[in-house]
């Protein structure tokens, strides 16, 4: 009897600790709709999709996400361009070239490119990688989207390399030995074989540093300028959701006001889309499980 | 010839290619450290880490924010690791395959991809505003708690997952309950590979700045905290805060915190990397 109640118990108990990750996605969602509601009966969505300047803190006020959207896309584009085929590239060698010693040193070391503070590369961004571009680029401000952008996607390759790996892994030995089989080259194996084979397990990891490079806040807070500016040129100032969220954090915009409500529209649109990648890598994730099972 | 040649060629150049790849990431680590050791190396010293922040750089330290990212990283353990691990515990030995399981894993997966500041937004609405904690250190931690928890759950999942089946035949044939199970044979089996994932998990945590700057850290404090209800900064964002000051003193500065932020996080990590190691070479199924 007394034993049963306690098995009983443990286990309410124990669900109850996996429930409170659902409700913390309640939150998340009740927190973010009531603010945004709130945002949007004095500012109308029309003006919020289309307006294209983005100056909530400034006498002229003006509600349009669009230049921080824009921010956020050139940064995440520079990384992405960075981070794939440095990713891809490196998967490959440590599954197809590498020795297995080799492997099992260099895996670690480039993970802890993903275990660094972003705070830190913020500053290698604004101290070191600006000042050695500029070098390079003689038209390139201070403050930019090239240098956080191009130090956010070394940043990511772990999370490309490191998944496309395993998805190059789990494509079977016997599909590999066929292609050997029929006479083609390791290179032949390769992009016609495995890759394919392995497509969707890499796309999931591309999706997956989209969503960390849409979603990271320190790097761009420190070196991309806080200058809201609709722009598809990299060597602007320019600011991204994130940083715009950090930006009103800092200063001090009383509760409750307009301008405080903008960080959660502004957060709304953030969650929207990391939702959604998140959604895409998750089903991708699941058809890639089921191919060889 | 020329056929086997241009196949030969073809397979060294994506060889080399590929190393090159896995280098680049190497040697931007190397830049990374040498050129912040090489700036703050000097700057770090007893009196940087026992001062006070001041206006100006060489008469300032350390020392608060220190403490407080020691009391942030206490407050998270505490309320992450338990929650986390019951929560795997519930996931991998009683919910296998009900409706339940297949929503709490699909939430699981979508709240490790929510960026780290919108946490943040999350903790300043609930946990500062709604249940009156103010700009706290427990503020702070259950805000990084929540940040965390989705990854301490997937990695202690997958120590339970590891540990074999015939571990628990055994105990249930003995006549063990369930819960005696899990808590006697189980739970110390999977005890290396949980902590390892939990460590890893709170190395993120101490290096995290974006969410408490929304929950309303400061960045200026003169003080330090002693209780749980404080007002309090952290090593990133003071690391932030100098950064973004124009005096080539504050950038110095901010070098030097960075080593004391590396140490700790690579620290924690290489501990980590320890016990994996430790851990797999004990235990033999």
């Amino acid at each position: 009897m007394f034993r049963r109640f306690i098995e009983r118990t443990v286990e309410s108990g124990l669900r109850l600790s996996a429930v409170l990750t659902i409700v913390t996605t309640i939150g998340i969602v009740a927190v973010l709709i009531t603010e945004t509601v709130q945002f949007f009966r004095e500012v109308s969505i029309w003006e919020f999709l289309t307006d294209t300047q983005w100056t909530p803190l400034f006498a002229q006020k003006h509600f349009g996400i669009l230049p921080l959207l824009s921010g956020t896309f050139l940064t995440t584009a520079i990384a992405i361009i960075v981070a794939l085929p440095i990713g891809l590239l490196t998967a490959i060698f440590l599954n197809e070239y590498a020795s297995p010693r080799f492997r099992s040193i260099v895996k670690p070391i480039l993970e802890l490119l993903s275990a660094i503070p972003t705070v830190v590369y913020g500053y290698f961004a604004l101290v070191f990688v600006t000042p050695v571009l500029q070098q390079i680029i003689p038209g390139l401000a201070g403050f930019n989207a090239l240098s956080p952008g191009i130090v956010m996607g070394i940043m990511i390759i772990p999370f490309i390399s490191s998944l496309s790996e395993d998805a190059l892994h789990a494509v079977p030995q016997s599909l590999r030995e066929a292609a050997y089989g029929m006479g083609a080259t390791r290179v032949q194996t390769l992009f016609r074989v495995l890759i394919p084979a392995a497509s969707s397990g890499i796309l999931a990891s591309v999706v997956l540093a989209l969503a960390r490079a849409i979603g990271e806040t320190m790097i761009v807070a420190i070196a991309a300028g806080q200058q809201p500016r609709l722009t598809l040129n990299p060597l602007v100032p320019i600011e991204t959701v994130t940083t715009y969220i950090v930006q009103v954090s800092l200063g001090d915009i009383p509760h409750g006001s307009l301008e405080y409500r903008t960080i959660f529209a502004a957060g709304m649109v953030l969650f929207l889309f990391t939702v959604m990648l998140s959604t895409i890598s998750f089903f991708v994730n699941r058809r890639f499980r089921q191919q060889y099972e | 010839m020329s056929k086997r040649w241009r196949a030969y060629l073809l397979d060294r150049l994506v060889g080399i290619l590929g190393l090159a790849a896995a280098f680049i990431g190497l040697l931007f680590l190397v830049v990374l450290i040498v050129s912040i050791f090489k700036l703050g190396i000097a700057r770090l010293s007893w009196d940087f880490l026992t001062s006070f922040p001041s206006r100006f750089p060489e008469k300032a330290g350390i020392y608060p924010a220190i403490v407080g990212s020691l009391w942030i990283f206490v407050g998270t353990a505490l309320f992450a690791i338990p929650l986390g691990v019951s929560a795997a515990i519930y996931l991998e030995e009683y919910a296998k395959k009900s409706w339940l399981a297949n929503v709490l894993e699909i939430n699981i997966a979508n709240l490790a991809g929510v960026p780290s500041i919108i946490y943040g937004i999350l903790g300043l609405e609930i946990f500062v505003r709604t249940l009156q904690m103010g700009q706290s250190i427990l503020a702070g931690s259950l805000t990084l708690a929540l940040l965390v928890l989705p990854v301490v759950i997937v990695v202690a999942r997958e120590a339970l997952r590891a540990v074999p089946p015939s571990i628990r035949e055994a105990a249930y044939a003995l006549g063990a309950t369930k819960w005696q199970t899990i808590w006697k044979q189980v739970l110390p089996a999977a005890f290396g590979n949980i902590l390892t994932g939990i460590i890893l998990a709170l190395a993120r945590a101490i290096g995290e700045a974006a969410p408490l700057i929304v929950v309303g850290a400061l960045t200026y404090v003169p003080f330090i905290p002693r209780s749980p209800m404080d007002e309090f900064t952290v090593l990133p964002i003071q690391i932030f805060n100098w950064v973004s000051r124009p005096q080539h003193g504050f950038v110095i500065n901010a070098a030097a915190a960075i080593i004391v932020l590396l140490v700790l996080v690579l620290g924690l990590n290489g501990i980590a990397i320890f016990l994996r190691y430790r851990s797999q070479r004990k235990v033999r199924w």
